[in-house]
């Protein structure tokens, strides 16, 4: 073999385990489950295999679960509205703050690295019966009897922003922070009033992060099913929930495909749109 | 316009403390000597710390996860890290598109690959096992390890190689004294990433783990039916000292040993 033939040969076989691993265990799974959704699943639990559209007539008619897609959709928006309304001036103060804002930035990143379970249940300790807040308003005598806060879909949104800000905060700190403050301080000394340089020129090149942050809240948001298990109640179940319940609980393993396709499809055209105007390297700089 | 600024600082110490008061409140609760995990505080106690000890589901729950989040960061950090050198340091015909392919798993939300993953190799005959699992942590955590790499590996330079193999060295002598120093940062950074993200899963854990096996989250999951014990706050303190101490660690060691080789 010519040495150029080796030469184009060794990226290939740096390459093919990582291919191989993601073509065999995402890539041809999911076209598995494409096929399997049209399977039926018997009364005696076997699969009946052959091209049934029960499932999807089942997933895409069926009034429960269109009501529920819904209803995972609004708490996703409202979730990555809060981020960004939470997450942009905080983001905004570490990308112009004279202290070190490396530090300023790891320290809002911390909860990050803690478990995500951990941080979930945390909010049983504050908002619980005999948590925080109701201790404090007890021991103050606002309230005479414990108020019941947990377990509805504001608990859950609670919940999802404090899962999700890092992810809006350092996207947004990434775009603003690669903004040249040369451009504010002219469009100040043309005359710009600062709240004038900030709306139109700071804000809008600060966009794609915020779009970035916004995507990732929302697609991670909208794929829960732990945040309504934890924080939610017996009616705050999300789309994703109602996967878990037909794969695991149920067994329903061809409804099941059919569903989490269909959450795939939804979220899916959601990173194709963004892709489409923003391109995946806005995503990624936020990563690396 | 000062007040505008005191009014964005206000606002981001707001956020840190949003982002901070429930997880120092759970630390505060893992010291609590009352027996209900809960509020009012009647004392300061290890006593919960003691009893994770001797709590052997736990005990066996930390050793599961330990073991899966090590195999998964060899095994991920490897596929990850050769990778990573064939899209930086080759010209490789579609690139973008294997890119693509190879931060797929995360673009796909986790429940789905979960499913997927589960379906197919149930279907193949791989029933849910511990090898389900790690395939499963593999899969999702590779993108974050050669999005790391592969950002630490451009800033390595071509032509250190290019001096070695020109005073003689190998191509096998070249990766193994001159390229692999210069980039264990960034494979030590990889491996770490894996290693906390497997850690820390339980999306799709919860689908993949055979019944009786369970990892630190899925066990701390399994416990909140109930309600809060005090023993799940002390688990939670551990878990935080290990999340936010690992990372801190690794990154000192990085720091120490990028200044060694002098990058």
């Amino acid at each position: 073999m010519s040495v150029e033939a080796r030469e184009a040969r060794q990226p290939w076989i740096l390459l093919a385990p990582a291919i191989s691993a993601v073509t065999l265990l995402l890539l041809v799974p999911l076209i598995f489950i494409v096929v399997y959704s049209f399977w039926l699943r018997t009364a005696t639990g076997a699969d009946q295999v052959g091209f049934y559209l029960d499932n999807w007539q089942e997933a895409l008619t069926d009034r429960f679960y269109r009501d529920i897609l819904f209803s995972t959709l609004r708490i996703a928006a409202i979730t990555t509205i809060v981020c960004a309304l939470m997450g942009y001036p905080a983001a905004y103060f570490i990308a112009r703050s004279r202290g070190n804002k490396v530090i300023l930035l790891l320290l809002l990143m911390l909860p990050f690295w803690i478990s995500y379970i951990i941080r979930t249940m945390s909010w049983i300790n504050i908002l619980g019966v005999s948590g925080a807040l109701n201790t404090l308003l007890m021991s103050v005598g606002i309230i005479g009897e414990p108020l019941n806060m947990l377990y509805n879909e504001t608990t859950v949104i609670l919940g999802l922003v404090h899962f999700l800000l890092p992810f809006m905060v350092l996207n947004v700190f990434v775009s603003l922070d690669g903004i040249d403050t040369n451009l504010e301080d002219a469009a100040n000394s043309l005359g710009a009033t600062k709240w004038q340089s900030f709306i139109q020129v700071t804000l809008p090149l600060s966009l794609p992060g915020l779009a970035a942050g916004g995507l990732l809240c929302f697609v991670l948001g909208a794929g829960t099913y732990i945040t309504p298990l934890v924080l939610g109640g017996p009616r705050d179940a999300m789309f994703a929930n109602l996967v878990f319940e037909a794969i695991i609980t149920q067994l329903n393993w061809p409804l099941g495909s059919a569903l989490s396709l269909m959450l795939l499809v939804v979220l899916g055209a959601l990173v194709m749109i963004y892709n489409r105007y923003l391109g995946m390297a806005q995503l990624m700089k936020g990563l690396g | 316009m000062r007040w505008g600024w005191q009014l964005i600082r206000l606002w981001s110490l707001l956020v840190y403390g949003f982002m901070f008061l429930p997880v120092a409140v759970v630390v505060l609760l893992s010291f609590n000597a009352s027996q209900f995990g809960s509020f009012p505080m009647t004392g300061f106690s290890f006593r919960w710390f003691v009893e994770l000890w001797n709590n052997d589901a736990i005990m066996r729950a930390f050793r599961t996860s330990i073991v899966l989040g090590l195999l998964t960061a060899v095994i991920s950090t490897t596929l990850g890290v050769l990778a990573s050198l064939a899209l930086v340091r080759y010209k490789v015909p579609g690139a973008n598109a294997i890119s693509t392919l190879l931060i797929a798993p995360i673009l796909v939300p986790e429940v789905v690959l979960a499913v997927a993953l589960l379906l197919f190799l149930n279907f193949l005959g791989l029933h849910k096992s511990f090898t389900l699992l790690l395939f499963g942590h593999v899969i999702f955590t590779l993108p974050f390890v050669i999005l790391v790499v592969q950002a630490r590996l451009v800033s390595i330079r071509r032509d250190v190689e290019e001096a070695a193999m020109s005073l003689g060295a190998s191509p096998v002598q070249t990766f193994f004294q001159v390229t692999l120093p210069l980039m264990l940062p960034a494979v030590l950074a990889g491996a770490l990433f894996a290693f906390t993200i497997s850690f820390d899963d339980i999306t799709g854990t919860l689908f993949w783990k055979p019944g009786g096996v369970e990892t630190v989250p899925t066990q701390i999951f399994a416990m909140l039916r109930n309600s809060i014990s005090p023993e799940i706050n002390a688990l939670g303190t551990v878990m935080i000292v290990m999340t936010v101490g690992l990372p801190l660690i690794g990154a000192a060691i990085a720091r120490q040993l990028a200044r060694k080789s002098g990058t």
